[in-house]
Order: structure tokens, then C-alpha cells, then sequence
């Protein structure tokens, strides 16, 4: 990577990882580390500096079957809700999760804008599959990609630590080495726009509410989620990460046979896309199979109140296409009586 | 420093924040001796970054008017090498305490060292929990009763210079936070250092473990208990007309106290070299303690090595010398690639 211009680092630990990549983001470059099982306990805190910092930086969680040191070569995804949740405090940051191998191209340079254009830290959210999967990709041509350009603050005229874009509510990327615009971060409450210690409850309330409406936006600026077949109906089959292929397989045959199924498949599980909620409120069941014990529909049921079919599967093996076409069939089957 | 670069005053290194710690807190003198160096240093203020950890010592970069980051808990030494390493132009500045240092963070601590990242770090010893009122830390002695130990610390502490020379710190020194000309002159050395500095404070908490340093620091205790570390001097130290010094004792390698009662005894002391290869004396004086021995500070190593961040920028010259800059384009398409044309043959 070296001639690339990529500064790479082994650290002496998980921690010490993702806290040499938040340095070299606090210095203007683009911190990102990786790790699997244990090891996003372990970056937990650095991750919580980061959102309260209001760095970018991209933790790749390529996750394996736990708990602890658990099944390390075997696949799951039962890291999701501590991706959205394992931190103290209120510290919700953007989880994307690609789909296959070709698709954590397009998930890490997605990670990656939304990291800089927000300035947060964001989790890419792979697992042992997708890891060890192999696809022909197509190129794409590298002048069609998308532009990720960065802006440091130059300008010390009105510089403030924590004054915030108005569209993004980013904060400036103020990077050492820049006159005029020294000033001091850290994991104390800042208090709003001038970054100072705060303690002040209303503007704790008022922070907590920012960086959390900071990560809302990014599901602005994204696609709404595509339905893959009608944009209603009795059974709507809503997948994320590595079991897209599967899931796909499965709604494939089932319409092969005469079934009506439609099929979602989620990118962003934080934030999610703005018409998640009527996607789901237009289909009598949604099914959702994933390598855990139903924590996305644990998610799905508490933010949106609609009871969802969970069908998962916790073995350190990814689902098999029959797997899903059957349980396409019970649930229809059950839905009818 | 360019010609045309402002001077720079203590002042413009003090930021406008209200200093929270204790009244008559040591750190209050470790913050002014920094303030004093700093405009000496030639170095633009921009250029200048403090990042510190989490205690009493976590909150200096608060009070300076530099880029300051304050971290989490023990993990200041892996930010600041994630920032050098980056941004090798920066002079980066790491303050931490005994417990952010040496138990939290001692991992780290030790591996900025012997990476030799040029990194200053900065470490208030006052041998307490001070923040979380007055726990022992880990360079608290055998015997201290705290509010955790109630009949007294059973740990053995740690040595923070033999630690920092353990782990093959190039520049490991020891300074007292009210031996103020001594302090500013070991930080701007420090400062100048080029590699891994460790710099142990010893520094008064005067609420929670006052006259921790008494032994040496009283003046009545100053000049019997304080060796001064001059690199080229005779080891001598003591009260003027009962000076005393350092040699080995003969047949062994333990050092013994000598009396110098005229000046030809002086060249039996052992002479200090600071930057001599071998850091074996060094450690021997890291151990020194009264009653036995005083208690050295000064420049205990002060030796040169490639430091880490320094390579790094190599091999990426190096590398992109060699295979030239390498492109996004030439990384997707130099793989194994093939075309599947419209009519669905391949071309390789």
C-alpha cells in the first residue's frame, strides 16, 4: 500500500489501533482500523472519543461467531446491536454493512464520505463470509466514482470548534499545523459551537440531541430502500449484510413456483433509510432471516412497532438458499390460516 | 523557525480556560515551566500539540494555547503515534500522570518507547490517585495507607525510569516540579530531543499525598538527598564542605557513596555519560533512593536512534520512488481482469 500514499500500522493492541487511527484523523488524514469478535469491545471507548470528538474514522468489524473468543473463523452477524448500542452514553454513530465481496468497495467508499462529510466515526460491518467470499466484479471506471473531496478550516475569522455545518451539522476539520485555530478537544462535554468543558445540563441535552441528529441526516442524502418485486403486498423477506445472496436465491425460487414475495435488502442499519417504516407497513409480514438470534428484527420491532417474523440461524455457517425458501413457504403458509 | 515567524511570550501559550486544579497543586509549576519553554523552542505555535490522558495531568491541555487533545484514559501515547506518524511535521507533546502512564496505559506507554516515536512525554509522578481523591497508584510505595488501602499498599511500585529505559526510551530524564530552572532546562532539552523522550516530574499533590518528595525537595534535605546529573561531571552531590559521591563499590556492581574530603577524591567518582551506548549505570541510578543513595535527577539517557515515524516516511519515499505513485486505477485494473464482451465471449 505503501506507494499509494497509505500509511499502514501495526499497533501493540485493539485499542491502541483505533486510537492511532483517531490521531492520524485528528491530524487530516483518514484513520481506519479492523477487527473481529473481542475486538470491538475492546475499540468501544475509543470509538465513544471519536463521536464526542467529532472525528471521522472507519472501524471495519469483520464479525465471527461469539461470544468472546467464540467460533473465530466461523461467520455471523450477531454484532449488530452492539455496533448500534456498545458504547456509554447516548453515542449512536453509522453502521453500513455490504451485501457481498464486490459490494465492500462500494460500502467501504460510502463508509468513508459519510465519515469525512459528517465527521464522525462510522462502522463497516462485514462478517467472515463476506471475507472469505470470492465474486467476479465488475470495474467500475475510476472517473465515474464518486468525489470525496475534504475541506480543512483555514479561515480563523469566526472559527469555532464546534460550529456546525448547517446541512451536515458537521463540525470543521481543524487540523494541527493550521495558524489561528488552535483550540482544545477531548472526551469532556463540549458545550456547543466553542467546544469548551460544559457541564451545563441543558447544553448536554442540546449536544446529545446534535450528534444524534447529525447521524439522522446521512438518511437524507442516501437512496431510499429499493423493493425488490411489488411495493406491497403479503410477504415482504428484509435482509442485510452477506445474506443478500441467499435471501435473493430463495425469493427467486419462491416466485419461480408461482409465490408472490418481495424482497429488501438494508445497506445503512444506522441511520435507516427514511421510508423503512412504510416499506414495512405495506406488507401483512416481513421475514427477516439473519446469522443471529433476531437482532435486526428486535431493532425493526422497537422502532417501528410492527411484528416481525425473525428467522434466524446461529451456527457459524451462512444460510443456504433451501434454508430460506422453506421458511418462505411456512410463513405463507401461516399467514393463511 | 523562519525569519519572519512572531516571537512568542509565555503568554501566548497560556489559553483562556480557568485552572481547576487545587490551590497549591504541583502541576500548576509543570504548567508555567511549559509555557516558559515553549516560546523558546523555535517552533511555530500551529506546529505545537499537547494530547494528554485522563486524571489531574489529563486536563493541561485545557490551559495551553496550542492544538490539545485530551483523550481517554491511558491511551494518549497511541493517539499521539497515530498523529507523529501522520503528521511528522507536528511536535507533539504527550502529558499523562503515574496512573494514566504506568496502569492503564502502561502498554502503550511502553510501546512508544521502544518504537522510538518522537514523542515528548511528560509524566506527573506525585504517587496518588489525586482526581478520584487519593487512591495508591502504581508508583505509590509498599506500606501507603489510602482510601483503597486502608491497612496499607501491598504492590510493589513501579520504577517510571526503569521502566522508560526498559522499554528503550532514546531520552529518558527526571525533574521536580519546584525546581523550576532544572525543569525548564530538562523540558527544553526534552524538547530538542529527537526520538522518544520520558521526562518523570515528581510533582507535590498537596491534598491527597503532601511531601510525598519532602526527602529531596525540603531545602534543609535538598543538597544531602539530590543528585544533579550533568553529563561530563564527577557523580557529586551533598552539602558544601561534606561533599560526597558516586562510584562503584569495588568487586561488585552496586554503587556505593564515597566522601570527597578533598578534591582528588572527585576522581574516583564515577564520571556521567548520558548518551553511553550501554544504559546499565542508567539503570543503577534509576534505583538510587535515600538513605542509601540520593536520589538522581537530570538526563538519565540521551542517546540517537532512527526513530519510528521518521522510517515510516522513508519506506513511503522509498517505495513510491521505486514503483511510482501508485493509482486507483492501476490497483483495480492491474489484478487478474477479464472483459465479457455483448456477445457474451471473454476477453482476457
Amino acid at each position: 500500500m505503501k506507494h499509494y500514499g497509505v500509511t499502514t500500522f501495526q499497533a501493540e493492541d485493539e485499542i491502541a489501533a483505533v486510537c492511532a487511527a483517531i490521531g492520524a484523523s485528528y491530524g487530516g488524514a483518514l484513520g481506519v482500523c479492523s477487527t473481529s469478535g473481542p475486538g470491538l469491545s475492546l475499540k468501544g471507548e475509543a470509538i465513544g472519543l471519536a463521536t464526542m470528538v467529532e472525528l471521522p474514522l472507519i472501524v471495519c468489524d469483520i464479525q465471527r461467531a461469539g461470544p468472546s473468543t467464540g467460533m473465530p473463523t466461523k461467520t455471523e452477524q450477531s454484532d449488530l446491536l452492539q455496533t448500534l448500542f456498545g458504547r456509554n452514553g447516548e453515542s449512536p454513530i453509522p453502521v453500513i454493512a455490504p451485501s457481498s465481496p464486490s459490494d465492500c468497495f462500494r460500502a467501504a467508499m460510502d463508509a468513508a464520505r459519510a465519515a469525512v462529510e459528517a465527521m464522525v466515526p462510522v462502522i463497516l460491518l462485514s462478517d467472515g463470509y463476506l471475507a472469505n467470499g470470492a465474486e467476479p466484479w465488475k470495474l467500475p471506471a475510476v472517473e465515474e466514482l464518486p468525489d470525496c473531496e475534504v475541506e480543512f478550516r483555514s479561515d480563523p475569522e469566526g472559527f469555532a470548534p464546534y460550529v456546525r455545518d448547517e446541512e451536515t451539522l458537521a463540525r470543521p476539520w481543524a487540523i494541527p499545523g493550521t495558524p489561528g485555530l488552535e483550540h482544545r478537544i477531548g472526551g469532556l462535554e463540549k458545550e456547543d459551537v466553542t467546544g469548551n468543558v460544559s457541564y451545563d445540563p441543558d447544553n448536554h441535552e442540546r449536544m446529545v440531541r446534535l450528534r444524534a441528529e447529525k447521524i439522522e441526516r446521512i438518511a437524507e442524502r442516501l437512496p431510499p430502500l429499493e423493493v425488490d418485486g411489488p411495493d406491497r403486498g403479503k410477504l415482504l423477506v428484509l435482509g442485510w449484510g452477506s445474506t443478500e445472496g441467499p435471501i435473493r436465491g430463495a425469493v427467486e425460487l419462491a416466485r419461480s413456483r408461482g409465490l408472490e414475495v418481495s424482497r429488501a435488502h438494508l445497506r445503512w442499519l444506522n441511520p435507516f433509510p427514511t421510508n423503512l417504516g412504510e416499506v414495512l407497513s405495506d406488507f401483512e409480514t416481513v421475514l427477516v432471516p439473519e446469522l443471529n438470534r433476531g437482532q435486526l428484527a428486535f431493532l425493526l420491532q422497537g422502532r417501528f412497532l410492527k411484528e416481525i417474523a425473525s428467522f434466524p440461524k446461529i451456527q457459524g455457517r451462512p444460510f443456504f438458499r433451501h434454508e430460506i425458501y422453506s421458511e418462505i413457504l411456512e410463513t405463507l403458509e401461516a399467514t393463511e390460516t | 523557525m523562519s525569519a519572519d515567524a512572531p516571537t512568542l511570550t509565555k503568554k501566548d501559550f497560556q489559553s483562556d480556560q480557568e485552572v481547576r486544579w487545587c490551590p497549591g497543586c504541583g502541576d500548576y509549576a509543570i504548567l508555567s515551566a511549559v509555557q516558559t519553554v515553549m516560546p523558546d523552542l523555535g517552533i511555530p505555535k500551529e506546529d505545537l500539540v499537547v494530547i494528554a490522558g485522563i486524571g489531574c495531568s489529563g486536563r493541561f491541555p485545557y490551559y495551553m494555547d496550542t492544538f490539545g487533545f485530551h483523550t481517554i484514559h491511558g491511551r494518549a501515547p497511541a493517539i499521539a503515534t497515530g498523529l507523529k506518524t501522520t503528521r511528522p511535521d507536528l511536535q507533539v507533546w504527550v502529558v499523562t500522570g503515574d496512573g494514566d502512564a504506568l496502569s492503564i496505559g502502561g502498554n502503550h506507554l511502553i510501546h512508544a518507547l521502544r518504537r522510538n516515536v518522537d514523542l515528548k512525554i511528560v509524566m506527573f509522578n506525585n504517587r496518588i490517585y489525586g482526581l478520584t481523591k487519593g487512591q495508591y497508584s502504581p508508583t505509590s510505595e509498599v506500606g501507603k495507607r489510602t482510601k483503597s488501602t486502608p491497612v496499607g499498599s501491598i504492590d510493589n511500585p513501579f520504577n517510571p525510569l526503569s521502566v522508560a529505559l526498559g522499554a528503550g526510551a532514546t531520552f529518558v530524564a527526571r525533574s521536580v516540579d519546584i525546581f523550576q530552572p532544572h525543569l525548564k532546562a530538562t523540558l527544553k532539552r526534552m524538547a530538542e530531543h529527537d526520538g522518544s523522550a520520558f521526562v518523570e516530574v515528581y510533582q507535590n499533590c498537596n491534598i491527597f499525598n503532601d511531601e510525598a518528595f519532602a526527602y529531596m525537595t525540603a531545602k534543609e534535605n535538598r543538597k544531602a538527598n539530590t543528585l544533579f546529573l550533568e553529563d561530563g561531571e564527577p557523580l557529586v552531590f551533598g552539602e558544601e564542605g561534606a561533599r560526597k559521591g558516586l562510584r562503584f563499590r569495588p568487586g561488585t556492581f552496586e554503587l556505593e557513596v564515597l566522601e570527597i574530603e578533598d578534591g582528588d577524591a572527585a576522581d574516583d567518582c564515577l564520571v556521567w555519560d548520558e548518551d553511553h551506548p550501554n544504559p546499565a549505570l542508567a539503570f543503577l541510578l534509576a534505583q538510587a533512593a535515600p538513605p542509601e543513595l540520593p536520589t538522581p535527577i537530570g538526563v538519565l539517557r540521551a542517546v540517537e536512534a532512527p526513530t519510528y515515524d521518521g522510517a515510516v516516511i522513508e519506506q513511503l519515499q522509498d517505495q513510491q520512488e521505486r514503483l511510482g505513485t501508485g493509482s486507483l486505477e492501476e490497483l483495480l485494473y492491474g489484478g487478474d481482469t477479464w472483459s465479457v464482451e455483448t456477445d457474451g465471449s471473454v476477453r482476457r
